[in-house]
């Protein structure tokens, strides 16, 4: 099979595995939308380095592209075949379906987030309550 | 050229300054949001192995097919088997990333993925 094939029998996989076997379905899930968003900028960014500067490269035959490296254009995007993206979502999707899955099983759900920084966003996470005093006054600071 | 620009191509770090990129990135997720991703080194392995097995097999095969290659002088030159150390690597650091930043969308936006002791 060309890369171009296992790429999008990968992608199925990972979506069926997603909704139908592991039943995590994150597919459905605002969160991970969002941060997959956000590695798909990282992946650009990353990918983009290793394929535009050819530290990895790739037989024509087994992708869309000819084997030109234009940044966008001729099956590439950010100079990487556009197969990577499918390889990617494959297994992202993958990695943070058994990560929810195993939290699910009761596997280290704890310990939650609770850094300075979550405490900010969500003052509950802070038991002694003081979270929920420093916004206030580091506002009444400002003024 | 810089010189850090001459290092960097004596020492053929092309690839791996990419994966330190990766990990100095979303290490504050760990130490100022708190995402306790790497707290759960369990879950975390049970999560990552897998995964990482998984993709070298496909990787493994890429190689062996000719789908992809590794420019010799941008890698150190470590080997695992017919992989440069740094793939080895990738399998192991971008599937980390991936979970701490779920996390931080987690306590950033305070949405559900669905494995809340509650349902939400």
């Amino acid at each position: 099979m060309t890369y171009s094939q296992l790429a999008m029998t990968a992608l199925g996989v990972a979506v069926l595995l997603d909704l139908a076997v592991l039943r995590v379905r994150l597919l459905r899930r605002g969160a991970f939308w969002t941060a997959y968003g956000i590695v798909f900028f990282f992946q650009l960014v990353t990918n983009g380095w290793l394929t535009g500067r050819e530290v990895v490269t790739y037989d024509p035959a087994a992708i869309l592209g000819t084997g030109s490296i234009p940044f966008v254009g001729d099956g590439r995007l950010a100079f990487a075949p556009v197969e990577d993206l499918a390889f990617g979502f494959a297994m992202i999707l993958l990695t943070l379906d058994l990560w929810v899955w195993w939290g699910r099983r009761g596997v280290q759900r704890e310990p939650v987030a609770d850094g300075p920084w979550s405490r900010r966003y969500r003052p509950e996470l802070d038991a002694s309550g003081a979270g929920r005093e420093r916004p206030r006054r580091a506002a009444s600071a400002r003024r | 050229m810089t010189v850090c620009g001459r290092l960097g191509r004596v020492l053929r770090l092309a690839y791996l300054a990419m994966l330190v990129f990766v990990l100095v990135t979303t290490l504050p997720l760990e130490l100022y949001l708190g995402v306790r991703v790497w707290r759960r080194l369990r879950r975390l392995a049970l999560t990552v192995l897998p995964v990482t097995c998984v993709f070298l097999a496909w990787d493994l095969y890429a190689v062996a097919a000719g789908h992809w290659d590794f420019h010799p002088e941008q890698t150190t030159g470590l080997v695992v088997g017919a992989l440069p150390l740094e793939e080895v690597l990738f399998f192991l650091v971008v599937p980390v990333a991936a979970v701490m930043t779920l996390e931080a969308v987690r306590v950033v936006r305070g949405w559900p993925v669905g494995d809340e002791a509650s349902p939400r």
